[in-house]
This record gives structure tokens, C-alpha cells and sequence, in this order.
């Protein structure tokens, strides 16, 4: 039987590293099972001639398409965005893109200004040391000055415009809209022994240079020189309660398959918002029939996406391409609520940069842009290297049929039942896409671009996977409380993106490690009296 | 009865594959770049079906019974007319085909460099990007806070 640990951590992945991370300071035992590999830089995409067909591979966003063996599969059918992550140490900081905002202090108050959802137990006062800790840590790159967001002081200078963002810039000015450039987890100067960005230009799909902050590259060295042990290849099954009604340990499936039981004092929950409900709900016990944690049934519940409405055009002149990140700047013009709008709360565009030949043919392919025959090569050219365009990422609103199941026959490779997303946009958020889509346009033209295409919802754009096992006060209405401990099983608590009220109008991994920092510290505040 | 899919395609599958290839990226003299079906640019296209191979099996059925029979051996006027019909019908063995065919096809080194681009991967030379303008935020700097605060 394997030894006792005080923390047992569940996931490597953006707040798993940054809890095991704040935590090892206590000189506690604390072990992390993560069911992928160490990555190695080496393999990236970015390394090969076929960088860019490795992404409908190996490297595929969504875990059905790319069906490691260190993946499970989910059932996204009814769902019009699937859902898209990594496993891996490092977890889906691997494959993301970097855009690094943060919730705003009205995202923590969205019934007490608007009347939708309800208010966060915590606010971004609460939060602001921890996001500037994370910062730290992260290594982000952005400027301060921002009319539209809270003071921050990035530690290293924003991304370049280059030729795409100050196209959209003497746009933006033309029409009296609001920009900056993005807050990103790209270091553009040497930082912490990472290299900088060298405009590899292909940053989702993992970053060879290391100057993209995944949390493989981050926290987890320091959280490992500092004594975290770290176990892959380690999938688990199933939290154990005790007749006590409290996390025993897990079971879970090492990397030879065996079935091994994983005792702890402690049980920390880091799989975000489809992994920590399907976990919770394969929990059952005869104490608890529902699910783990699901007193109040609300685990799995209200999922929320961020639906991204992505508008992109062509121009006459060559622009940045594929040859630089696609990161480039934001917009915070329609963030907060205006009733006149149609809509309540708000979304950020995310302006992009463009892409290299191959996505920029299949992608103009399927649209119709691109004929097949003697026209295919005098169409391309006028496409490739042209491209400019955004999304608006739109606030999603907490809704209970939005939600996470188990699936009642599929399986991963251990025969563990896989997670089930039903979701369907809502109202709110719909309106708010249409919103962006015309502005979006609006911004397009007056940038000189033509072809205009829309592609609305991102299919494969389930990034951002929140609210199914939410934060609060009332035990009924929440799954944990305001410092993050599950209301039923008072060792058991929860640090990712299921923790999430609501989703504000940005990407949240900012937002999901300042909070992972702030739960790490709940706890070390309350040692004594932790379980009380 | 299905196919392997792990099963090779046959020289029949291969000959209407490099056909609909001609068909759809035909070389171009005015752009001195070959067509999909050039040697080099073919078998990187069999050596790379891969996971695919399933769904550009069953496209390229879906292509013989257009055509009544096999697709290589059609007229040209004849190849567009059910090529044409196969691009409407569309679906996911149909992208796939048509992936298959643009991923190899935009990698090939004289295609890339008729581009204007360098046929290399992205690492580790990396590309140089432009600063720009930066005075182009005075008018943004200039707008008050716009955040709100939040009781």
C-alpha cells in the first residue's frame, strides 16, 4: 500500500502546480497524480515540416480527435462546442494560447450590478495579491495604463504589433473604440531562465522555445525543488470517504494499469470543469448516492464556455501571418453592461495575427474561398498572409441544464465512465455574439479587410471550462465555500475552474490560478482548525 | 462488409486519389508550381493518410459511385462535373480527402517558396516581428477609466 501523503493533489494542470506550489512551503507531504506524460519540447509541432497537420493529430485540440492514450474521451454531441484541453504535466496550459486577462472586480458582483446569476462569496480585492503572485510566477508580459482594466504591473513588455496590430489599431482609433495590447503568458524577454519568444507564431499547440508559460516550465520545478512529488501516468478512478464522511484517499490506475489505492489526509481537486465533476459524480458511495460533494446537486452543473464568435476578413497587403504569436491585442470597448446593447454583461475581443498556408487552405476550403481547379492557386494568393481577424469571447451565464454527466456507456481506456456535455447557448449570450459579430465587422471594414467569414460558435472552442461545481456560502446553492473546501466533505476541496460563480468576458486561467493561490492560503491560514 | 481500416489502398483507391489530387490543384505554369499530383507531393499525401485513411477511403467510394465507375478514368470534362457533385455533397470524409491533400500540398518546398515563404519548420529560427507605432495609444490613454468598480 503506498504511504500516507497530508495533500494529495488531483491534476497537473494550471492550478494544480500553482496549489502544490504555494503549498510545499508548509514542508507537508504532498504528492500530485496527473494521468499524462512529462512533455518534452522536442516533440512539439513546431519542430517538424508538418507542424501545422499535426493539429488534426496528435496535437489536436479536442481530446476525441487526438485520442492519446492519455486522454479520456468525451461525449460532446449535444453540444455546439466541444470541448478542448491536454493532459499532460502542465495540463491544458500546454495547449493554450497564452491570452492572459483577468476578471474584473464587477465580474465578482454581476447580481448586485446587473440582476443575472449571483455574486461571487469573494471579490477581486480579495484576489488582486494573489493574481499579482501569479503574475510573478507566470511571467506575464503587458502594459500598464489601461483605461478599460484593474492596475497591474506586468513584469515584462507587451507582445510587438507588428503589421497586424497596428492595422487594427488605426482602426480602432478611427472609430473611437477602445484597445490594448494583451496581457499575455508569453515572456518577450528572457525571464526566470525562460527563453524569450522568437515569433514561432505557432503557440496553442505547445511552444518549443519555452517562452510560453505552461506550468510543466513554471510552478512545477519550483513546487518539485521544494519537495512536491509529482506521479505520472497516474489516472484516478475514485475519491474514498470514510465512515466519517470524509476523502480517505483515491483510487486510481497507475502506469502499468494497476489498480492502486493512494491514502491522504488531504484531497485537492484540480481537473477544472469537466474533469472534477466526472470524478465527483464516479465518487458514489452508499453516503453519498449522488455523487461525491453533490449534497446540493449542483456538481456539473451550470458549465459555461465562453462562446467565441470569430470574425476574420482579408487584406490587400501581407501581414504578420503565422510569423509572429496570434496574440496580439484586446478590446474592453463592450466589457461592461450597457442595457442599450440588447444584452447584459459583456465580452473582450481577442484580435488575432493570422495563419500559416495549410490551416489558411483548409480553413478557406470548407468556407468556399478556395476553388478547386484552375482558379485554386490565383485564390490562394490572394489569401495567404492576408488574413485578420478576432473573436469576441462572450460572457456565459450560469444555466442548470448546462451541464456535465457521466455517460451511461462510454469509457475510457481504464473502463472509468466518461463525462457527457449537454449545453445549448443562452439567450443572453446569443444576442451578445450577434453584437460582436457586427461590431466585429464594423471593425474589419474600417481595417480595409473584404471576404468576410464568420465563424460563430468556434466549434472546437471549448477552452474554458467553468461553474460546475461553483463557489459559495449557502450549502444548498454551492458546492464549496468561499475558500474553496467542499461543503459536504470538509478535507476535500476543489481549486480549478469548477469553482467559477460566473465566467466573466475573458479567459480565465489567470483568474483560476490567483484563485488556486488563494485556496492554498485559505488553507495554510487554517491549519489548525481545517476541518472544524 | 467494411474494410480494414488499417488496410492499405488499393492501386484502384490510389489512382482515382492522385486523379481527384490533379483535380483539385492542378500545376500551374503562370505560378511555376507543380499540381497535387506530382511525385514528391503524392507520396508525402499516401505517407501521410495516417488516421485518416478510414475517411478517405470512403470518400473516394462515394467519388466511384458518382462517377459510375472509376474516377481516373473519366473525360476531363466529366472529372470536374462529379468532382463538382462530390464538393457538394461535402461531409466529414470529404474535409478529410481534401485535408489530406492541402496539407502535403502547402508543405512542399517549391510550393512554399513560390509563396514567398521559406520552406523550413517554424523552430528554431523563428521570425522577426515588427515593434510598430506605439504612439497610436495616446488616444486610448488618454479615455477615462472605463472598469467599473464593484461594491
Amino acid at each position: 500500500m503506498n504511504e500516507m501523503v497530508d495533500v494529495l493533489i488531483i491534476g497537473s494542470g494550471a492550478s494544480g502546480a500553482a496549489v502544490a506550489w504555494s503549498l510545499a512551503d508548509t514542508r507537508m507531504k504532498i504528492l500530485c497524480l496527473e494521468q499524462g506524460d512529462w512533455m518534452k519540447q522536442s516533440d512539439y509541432p513546431s519542430n517538424r515540416r508538418d507542424w501545422e497537420a499535426r493539429v488534426f493529430g496528435d496535437f489536436a485540440t479536442s481530446p476525441n480527435v487526438r485520442a492519446r492514450p492519455t486522454d479520456y474521451p468525451i461525449n460532446d454531441d449535444n453540444s455546439p462546442i466541444k470541448v478542448v484541453n491536454f493532459n499532460g504535466v502542465g495540463g491544458s496550459t500546454i495547449m493554450y494560447t497564452g491570452h492572459y486577462p483577468r476578471l474584473h472586480p464587477s465580474d465578482f458582483r454581476v447580481h448586485s450590478l446587473d440582476g443575472v446569476a449571483d455574486d461571487w462569496p469573494i471579490d477581486y480585492a480579495t484576489l488582486e495579491p494573489y493574481f499579482t503572485e501569479n503574475d510573478r510566477m507566470t511571467g506575464v508580459s503587458g502594459l500598464t495604463g489601461d483605461p478599460a482594466s484593474p492596475p497591474r504591473q506586468p513584469p515584462m513588455p507587451p507582445l510587438p504589433l507588428g503589421k497586424s496590430g497596428a492595422r487594427f489599431a488605426q482602426a480602432m482609433n478611427r472609430l473611437g473604440w477602445h484597445w490594448w495590447p494583451s496581457d499575455t503568458a508569453l515572456a518577450t524577454t528572457e525571464y526566470e531562465g525562460r527563453a524569450p519568444c522568437i515569433n514561432l507564431g505557432h503557440c496553442t499547440p505547445a511552444c518549443t522555445q519555452g517562452a510560453k508559460a505552461s506550468t510543466d516550465i513554471t510552478y512545477w520545478p519550483a513546487a518539485i525543488r521544494a519537495g512536491v512529488e509529482l506521479r505520472t501516468r497516474c489516472r484516478v478512478r475514485e475519491i474514498v470517504t470514510n465512515e466519517r464522511g470524509m476523502a480517505s484517499g483515491v483510487i486510481y490506475h497507475d502506469a502499468g494499469g494497476i489498480e492502486q489505492f493512494q491514502p491522504a489526509e488531504i484531497v485537492i481537486l484540480a481537473c477544472n470543469g469537466v474533469g472534477t465533476p466526472r470524478l465527483l459524480l464516479n465518487s458514489v458511495s452508499k453516503q453519498f448516492p449522488d455523487g461525491l460533494a453533490n449534497s446540493s446537486g449542483l456538481v456539473g452543473k451550470n458549465l459555461m464556455f465562453h462562446p467565441y464568435a470569430q470574425v476574420y476578413g482579408y487584406v490587400e497587403e501581407p501581414l504578420d501571418s503565422n510569423r509572429a504569436p496570434p496574440l496580439c491585442l484586446w478590446s474592453k470597448e463592450f466589457y461592461e453592461t450597457d442595457p442599450a446593447r440588447g444584452f447584459l454583461r459583456g465580452y473582450t475581443f481577442q484580435f488575432g495575427r493570422g495563419v500559416g498556408p495549410v490551416t489558411e487552405a483548409i480553413t478557406s476550403a470548407a468556407y468556399g474561398l478556395l476553388p478547386w481547379g484552375d482558379g485554386h492557386h490565383h485564390a490562394f494568393r490572394r489569401l495567404v498572409g492576408r488574413r485578420i481577424g478576432m473573436s469576441a469571447i462572450c460572457e456565459d451565464l450560469p444555466e442548470a441544464h448546462n451541464r456535465v454527466t457521466l455517460d451511461p456507456i462510454l469509457k475510457d481506456g481504464h473502463g472509468i465512465p466518461a463525462p457527457k456535455i449537454d449545453y445549448t447557448v443562452g439567450e443572453n449570450t446569443r444576442r451578445m455574439m450577434d453584437h460582436g459579430i457586427a461590431r466585429a465587422k464594423d471593425i474589419l471594414t474600417e481595417a480595409g479587410a473584404t471576404d468576410i467569414c464568420v465563424n460563430s460558435p468556434i466549434l472546437y472552442g471549448g477552452w474554458h471550462l467553468l461553474g460546475t461545481a461553483r463557489m459559495g456560502t449557502d450549502a444548498q446553492r454551492s458546492v464549496v465555500n468561499e475558500w474553496g473546501r467542499c461543503h459536504d466533505v470538509k478535507n476535500l476541496f476543489i481549486v480549478d475552474g469548477s469553482i467559477f460563480v460566473t465566467s466573466g468576458g475573458v479567459n480565465p486561467t489567470s483568474t483560476i490560478q490567483a484563485l488556486a493561490l488563494y485556496v492554498a492560503d485559505s488553507i495554510k491560514q487554517r491549519l489548525a482548525t481545517l476541518f472544524d | 462488409m467494411q474494410p480494414d481500416p488499417t488496410t492499405p489502398l488499393s492501386p484502384a483507391e490510389i489512382r482515382d486519389l492522385r486523379c481527384v489530387a490533379a483535380v483539385m490543384i492542378p500545376a500551374s505554369v503562370e505560378y511555376r508550381v507543380p499540381g497535387a499530383d506530382d511525385d514528391v507531393i503524392f507520396a508525402d499525401i499516401l505517407a501521410s493518410l495516417g488516421r485518416d485513411l478510414g475517411d478517405v477511403r470512403h470518400a473516394l467510394a462515394v467519388l466511384q459511385r458518382l462517377a459510375g465507375g472509376t474516377f481516373a478514368d473519366l473525360g476531363a470534362a466529366r472529372r470536374a462535373a462529379v468532382a463538382d457533385e462530390f464538393r457538394a455533397i461535402g461531409g466529414a470524409s470529404s474535409v478529410a480527402l481534401g485535408r489530406v491533400i492541402l496539407q502535403c500540398y502547402y508543405r512542399d518546398d517549391r510550393v512554399v517558396r513560390s509563396l514567398g515563404l521559406e520552406p523550413r519548420p517554424p523552430f528554431p529560427k523563428g521570425h522577426t516581428l515588427e515593434q510598430g507605432d506605439w504612439s497610436l495609444l495616446d488616444p486610448v490613454r488618454a479615455r477615462p477609466k472605463m472598469w467599473r468598480d464593484a461594491p
